[in-house]
């Protein structure tokens, strides 16, 4: 049974990027910032191409923000193979709630049967819009999907999903990562998934791929057109820096170092 | 982004982005214990072959992609900000030298034999002009190619050649007519495996200690005479085309070597502190730092001018040798003042930029040598 599956692709900076508080303790300095897709998005691709790859259908991808989250659409999603993309035009501020609002918004319209989507991105960790998604729409909901071979296995090697389809089509199978181990959930059809790290090891985009992505269509809408409001129900406060780490020191002998450990850091 | 002084557009970033990927995947991880071992596994050809690494400028029909130099100057930059040398320098040996003459002077049968394999990272080529006697005279080279019948019989040997230990085929430069300077050089392919063929020595070296470097033997060797690679008699002006791109290679190569030795010099003087404040408050290292990121973007903007005429099709002979000199020495030069901004550190193997600075030694001297570079744009200016 073709699957149409639904990913987002997230715009964020690069974690190469070396991130400054503002003077105002307001945001991020953004000059000299360079950005790319949030890995777990680009987890959720790969996840929705296999899909698709072993059981035909369609691979939807969406981003939310202003004009420059077309590259991220263009590559690496679109160029490592997702069909099509939509555009959320928005500048400004925005919290999850807004972003799944859109998310249900265009679920309603192009009915998926599966949600992938990162389970955080990596500039604000929120790991949210998931389960708001699911919720909105009342679909089941698998989060932190993972596999339960390694990211070295065979399985992985051939680019096997790890999310399963049943047999007839109605419901996914999820391996789901939880406190200590792994849990193994059966989530009925339409799905919202959230991925983990250890989900697939997402392919390259490749230079055909690139080339191609350029022609694949590309849809613009807003919120406003979608019927979203916007107005974020939270409001960054304040941003530090972590605390600068204490310099470390050194003992005269493995008792002493067992007697800080013990005594001190309580680490044992 | 298009002020129209970009010199590579939106795909050409987008394949950055794939190419640096690749890179922190499939070699960050693995060059500590590759560069020990003075070897990188032979799969890495074939991982770098599906992402098309080496078919970047050759024709669909042999497996490339046609895509461009622009493409091939990414990869090379990138590539190089891998942190070794010698990996860069054998997955980039099968880019460029060991597989240009094929495509630019190959018959169909040897493009189809040889070419199209590398372009599959099937099998691993080299390109030996270098002999024990002499490098930068290509014309004086002394290994001999003697037509009998149906066959080329080599005799000679070649050094310091890049992947010659592994190599599948390698294209040797020999003298077709040893009475004549260059007017009797040509290239001839002859396979891993032919009689007569043997690699005398795997070479140990200061730098690039991944990338593996042969003394090859020729004696006696027969290879038919559909191994001739162009025109025969006709090698020097081919290698002499062959190195211009080449060079360019070598050229962002050092750019893409010096953008993280300057980073890594930019991390360490802004942690470490001496006489109670960060070294890099000083305001000699902060104007060492100003000095080297100029001369990091002058070289920079020549090498992109060669590039873009490059590819715009101009035979820019001196410019490509000017950025060729210009970038490698501008990078052995970071490399060493990167090492000094070090202190101590810079000295231990446990810091990365001790490798750059062995690496980028290399540069002045391979692919033609700072004073050969020299000698062409004398040339150019008609001395
Ligand atoms: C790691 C490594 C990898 C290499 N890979 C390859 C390869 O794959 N294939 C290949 O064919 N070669 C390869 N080479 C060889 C390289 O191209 C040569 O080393 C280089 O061209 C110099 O030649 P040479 O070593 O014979 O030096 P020589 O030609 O003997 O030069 C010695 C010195 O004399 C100077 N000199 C020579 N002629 C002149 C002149 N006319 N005016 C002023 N000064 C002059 C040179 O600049 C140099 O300083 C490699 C070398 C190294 C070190």
């Amino acid at each position: 049974m073709p699957l149409k599956i639904l990913v987002t692709a997230k715009r964020v900076e690069d974690s190469e990027s070396k991130i400054k508080v503002n003077p105002a303790g307001t945001g991020i300095v953004l000059e000299g910032l360079k950005f790319k897709i949030n890995p777990f998005d680009e987890i959720a691709i790969e996840e929705a191409l296999r899909l698709t790859a072993k059981h035909g259908g369609e691979v939807v991808v969406v981003s939310i923000g202003g004009k420059e989250v077309v590259e991220q659409l263009r590559s690496p999603a679109l160029a490592m193979g997702a069909n099509r993309a939509i555009w959320v035009n928005h500048v400004g501020p925005m919290d999850q709630l807004g972003i799944a609002a859109c998310l249900q918004k265009i679920c309603e319209k192009e009915k998926p049967d599966l949600c992938i989507l990162g389970k955080q991105a990596i500039d604000d960790d929120q790991g949210q819009v998931g389960s708001y998604l699911a919720e909105a729409l009342g679909w089941s909901q698998a989060t932190f999907a993972s596999k339960e071979e390694s990211l070295e296995s065979e399985a992985e090697k051939s680019k096997a999903p790890a999310i399963k389809l049943s047999a007839d089509g109605k419901s996914v199978t999820v391996v789901r990562e939880v406190d200590g181990g792994l849990q193994t959930i059966e989530a009925t059809l339409p799905a919202v998934a959230t991925t983990e790290l250890r989900l697939n090891q997402p392919r390259y985009a490749s230079l055909p791929g690139i080339m191609k992505a350029k022609t694949k269509p590309l849809e613009e809408v807003t919120p406003a057109s979608l019927g979203v409001d916007m107005t974020p129900h939270i409001t960054v406060v304040k941003m530090t820096h972590p605390p600068a780490r204490k310099a470390g020191i050194k003992v005269a002998d493995v008792p002493a170092l067992m007697d800080k450990l013990k005594n001190e850091a309580r680490a044992i | 982004m298009n002020s129209g002084f970009q010199t590579f557009d939106g795909e050409h970033e987008a394949f950055r982005q794939t190419v640096k990927a690749f890179v922190a995947r499939e070699i960050t991880p693995h060059v500590k214990a590759w560069e020990q071992a003075e070897g990188f596994p032979r799969e890495l050809y074939d991982r770098a072959a599906e992402q098309g690494f080496f078919g970047l400028k050759y024709d669909e029909a042999y497996g490339g992609t046609n895509a461009g130099f622009f493409f091939e100057a990414v990869l090379f930059e990138e590539l190089s900000k891998c942190g070794s040398g010698g990996v860069a320098a054998g997955l980039g040996a099968q880019a460029t030298i060991a597989t240009g003459p094929l495509h630019l002077f190959g018959t169909d049968e040897l493009k189809r034999r040889f070419l199209a394999p590398a372009i599959a990272g099937k099998c691993i080529g080299a390109f030996a002009v270098t002999e024990p006697d002499g490098g930068s005279d290509v014309a004086g080279l002394k290994t001999t190619a003697r037509r009998e019948g149906e066959h080329y019989v080599l005799d000679g040997s070649k050094t310091y050649i890049t992947n010659g230990v592994r190599a599948d085929y390698v294209i040797v430069a020999a003298k077709t007519d040893p009475s004549k300077g260059h007017k009797g050089v040509s290239m001839i392919v002859v396979e891993k495996g032919t009689p007569g063929f043997t690699v005398s020595r795997a070479l140990k070296k200061v730098g690039w200690r991944a990338s593996d470097t042969a003394e090859l033997s020729f004696s006696e060797c027969r290879v038919p005479v559909a191994n001739l690679v162009g025109r025969e008699n006709d090698g020097f002006a081919q290698i002499m085309g062959n190195f211009q791109w080449e060079r360019l290679t070598l050229a962002l190569g050092a750019l893409g070597a010096a953008d993280d030795i300057f980073a890594q010099a930019m991390a360490f003087v802004t942690t470490r502190r001496a006489f109670g404040q960060n070294v890099s408050q000083f305001q000699v290292v902060k104007h060492r730092l100003a000095e080297m990121a100029t001369e990091l973007e002058a070289a920079r903007q020549l090498t992109y001018h060669a590039l873009r005429l490059h590819a715009a099709g101009e035979w820019a002979l001196g410019q490509t040798a000017m950025a060729k000199k210009l970038a490698t020495e501008m990078c052995c030069k970071l490399a060493d003042q990167a090492l000094q901004l070090h202190g101590g550190a810079g000295y231990m193997m446990e810091f990365d930029i001790q490798r750059h600075w062995r690496d980028a030694r290399l540069g002045p001297i391979g692919g033609g040598t700072s004073e050969i570079m020299n000698e062409i744009i004398a040339k150019q200016l008609g001395l």
